[in-house]
């Protein structure tokens, strides 16, 4: 079985919630619909207060090239718009709350079915575009933009990325079990966009049998290939799966279709079915609760803009025990400071956890194990970015790669001396933009 | 309580690690030392570990001890003080007055380690800084090697000093069975190469210790030594009487491959492997100590800061390349 050449690491898979069917959460009264729910510029919003809106309604729209529109995920009146509601990314947005009248009535249009087979690529990718679709495995970049490279690149290979190696997350996994024929239509349609010959793979981690075992079933006689892939974080990143899957190397700085492959994950071709087939805008989605102290543990497909404490409620509360509120997987995911903060559209997990252990063990010096050096799938040396950040000398790290860093945190992961390398290498990375400015 | 009221911490991904510690790792390195203490009492009697003990639990004092002056956190029970107390025991001889071990416990965690910074800052491997530290200040009491199961500590020169200083001829009856079990006279760990290699053999199963550097360290000196005996068999010992006698592979197995003080990249530890096993050839052969296995290893921990810089520079210029 393959897998990605250099480094990764084993942390405990932990996907309890891997046999549990996708529960709906109802639409609480009060959304919040962040404005900055991926990367780049945040929407600019087009509507006002006590403006009523239908499920559905653009409420915000893009602003620039990479931006993505904002759409209201329930009906009802327009109760504010707030300039400075917390996000689970940890920053500040704007954002527009929205008072439900409990009719979920969508606007004209949308949710019906289409006739999609004969819609021209541009007319795809702009319904793509128009239903403000990013990536939601993480890091919300804009789908039409990702599905509209530069001419002068050519993509040979579309890869949808079903490895979902954050442990306890288990998003991707219940949509392949629960909605294969959508997603294999999204692919279809994803893959549509390109040459006729493209070749078109699934990879997804052996640890989800069930979910190769299906996908392989549906995928006879197509063009569709299933690549089961050996469990290792991270897997999921997009240059690791690539490299899984063909082999190619990004070289640093070089995007998926430099060597002409794109990645989308399970999440996203769905929302691009729905699309696309449904003229539905991108305003649910489906993400794991889990972690030991929350009362139920679910997978959930709610509404955008419901707040972590609609769901804690739902899931029957928190134990005494929480210490803290991860959005995200516990590998590469963010804390957070507050219950009182909305999902978004790359919300793929939110986990509550006691993790006091952890709190107080302390940093140590390096011991040069080389551990770090060992696990990096990027082939980095985090030690000396590792020193030199500390030292404050984070203009010199961008010589040993740290652009190259996709921050998937392996390094910290096996450090013997409790080193929180990753952090420093964020550090650094922020160091440097503010330098620039 | 409400979610409202709930403190929550806010820290940094990732939110699981191995389970990895610095503890974990020093305590495995103590357990491969066992069998090397081991062949020490067998050989050289009970006296070995008590030598073992003062040299551990006065490691331990002074680290807790300047701890405690330098109002940092503790570390002593860390296992790291443990680890130099095992090996510095096994650099010096079974009858070592206890005084002299102290003093040895006081050069390696204060001076060679403590001064510099404390664990993962010091330059030179503490246990080599203190056994020089010994020849040099005693060096009579550092060379009355204990014969092997003698009854009432009877000293004699080690193989390497009998070499030295008598000729081929003083050497021409000791098997290499013997020197390969230990049971020749010696410093308490460097006798038998059987029990170094077992702990060994534990470190790598571990992935502790990476081959490279006390292959190309043995390696190396091997192969001098080899092509001086090929030269003039008459005046020269063979190699493998050079790679079973003396500190090689106590050296290199646990000396040499000490993470802090080696290199950190590949062409590094080469280098620095090479160098080591260079260096103790020529002190061997031609210098005024029998071993010359400590020296070289420490002159070698001065050169690792820059083969470290030379090794990142080449890495900064393929990136600028491509």
């Amino acid at each position: 079985m393959r897998t990605f050449k250099k480094g990764g690491i084993h942390p405990p898979e932990n996907k309890i919630t891997a046999d549990i069917g996708i529960e709906i959460l109802p639409t609480p009264d009060i959304v919040t619909v962040l404005l900055s729910q991926h990367l780049g510029k945040p929407a600019k919003p087009v509507v006002k207060k006590k403006q009523k809106v239908k499920k559905g309604q653009l409420i915000a729209e893009a602003d620039g090239f990479i931006s993505a529109h904002i759409h209201a995920t329930t009906s009802g009146m327009i109760k504010s718009i707030d300039e400075r509601v917390s996000s689970p990314a940890g920053q500040f947005s704007q954002a527009v709350v929205i008072e439900s009248d409990g009719q979920e009535e969508w606007a004209d249009g949308l949710n019906i079915d289409i006739d999609y087979e004969s819609l021209s690529r541009e007319e795809k990718l702009r319904k793509i575009q128009d239903a403000g679709i990013v990536g939601m495995g993480g890091a919300g970049f804009p789908a039409h933009v990702k599905l509209n490279p530069p001419p002068e690149k050519k993509v040979d290979t579309f890869i949808l990325n079903g490895a979902e190696c954050e442990p306890f997350l288990t998003t991707d996994h219940r949509l392949m079990l629960e909605k294969p024929e959508e997603i294999l239509k999204g692919l279809d349609i994803a893959a549509s966009l390109f040459d006729k010959d493209i070749r078109v793979y699934i990879g997804i981690e052996a640890n989800k049998a069930d979910a190769i075992k299906i996908m392989e079933e549906r995928t006879q006689g197509t063009r569709f290939e299933v690549v089961p892939l050996k469990a290792k974080f991270p897997q999921g990143c997009e240059k690791q799966l690539i490299n899984t899957v063909t082999g190619r190397v990004l070289a640093e700085g070089q995007l998926p279709f430099d060597v002409g492959c794109l990645v989308h994950n399970v999440a996203t071709i769905y929302a691009i079915y729905e699309a696309v087939a449904k003229n539905k805008p991108l305003i649910e989605r489906v993400f794991t609760v889990s972690g030991m102290e929350i009362n139920s543990r679910k997978n959930l497909r709610a509404t955008l803009g419901t707040k972590i404490t609609d769901i804690v409620d739902y899931c029957g509360g928190v134990t005494d025990e929480i210490n803290q509120v991860i959005v995200g997987g516990p590998m590469m995911g963010k804390a957070q400071f507050t219950f009182d903060v909305p999902i978004t559209k790359t919300t793929s997990g939110i986990l509550f956890i006691n993790n006091r252990g952890l709190e107080r063990s302390r940093e140590r010096a390096c011991i040069r194990c080389g551990k770090c050096v060992e696990v990096c799938p990027q082939g980095l040396q985090p030690w000396i970015m590792t020193d030199l950040a500390r030292l404050n000398r984070s203009e010199l790290l961008p010589a040993y790669g740290l652009n190259d860093c996709m921050e998937c945190g392996s390094c910290t992961f096996v450090c013997p001396a409790n080193r929180d390398i990753v952090h420093w290498i964020k550090y650094a990375k922020v160091m440097n933009t503010r330098q620039k400015r | 309580m409400t979610t409202q009221t709930r403190q929550l911490t806010v820290s940094h991904a990732p939110f699981v690690r191995s389970g990895d510690s610095i503890e974990k790792v020093m305590y495995t390195v103590a357990l491969a030392l066992l069998p090397a203490i081991a062949a020490a009492i067998y050989y050289f009697g009970l006296r070995s570990l008590w030598v073992t003990l003062t040299s551990v639990i006065s490691c331990i004092v002074f680290e807790f001890l300047i701890n405690k002056i330098r109002k940092k956190d503790l570390t002593c029970f860390d296992g790291s003080a443990i680890v130099t107390g095992l090996l510095l025991s096994l650099n010096v001889p079974a009858g070592l007055p206890f005084w002299m071990v102290i003093f040895g416990s006081f050069a390696a965690i204060v001076i060679a380690k403590e001064l510099f910074g404390g664990l993962g800052y010091n330059i030179f491997n503490p246990v080599l800084v203190a056994r020089v530290f010994l020849l040099i200040s005693f060096p009579a009491e550092m060379t009355a090697w204990v014969v092997p199961h003698s009854v009432d500590m009877v000293t004699a020169a080690s193989p390497l000093g009998l070499l030295k200083t008598e000729g081929l001829s003083a050497i021409a009856n000791i098997s290499y069975w013997k020197l390969f079990m230990g049971e020749i006279g010696g410093s308490m760990g460097e006798t038998s190469a059987l029990a170094i290699l077992i702990g060994a053999l534990l470190l790598y199963a571990k992935g502790y210790i990476k081959l490279k550097i006390p292959l190309t360290f043995i390696a190396t000196t091997f192969l001098f030594t080899g092509l001086f005996y090929l030269i003039d068999p008459s005046k020269y010992a063979s190699p493998v009487f050079h790679l079973l006698s003396g500190g090689l592979m106590l050296g290199a197995f646990f000396m040499a491959t000490d993470w802090v003080t080696s290199p950190m990249l590949a062409r590094g530890q080469i280098i620095f492997g090479f160098g080591c096993g260079f260096l103790t050839g020529i002190i061997r052969l031609f210098g005024g100590y029998p071993e010359g296995v400590a020296f070289s290893i420490l002159i070698m921990n001065a050169l690792v800061p820059l083969l470290d810089k030379w090794d990142l520079n080449s890495i900064a210029k393929g990136r600028r390349a491509h």
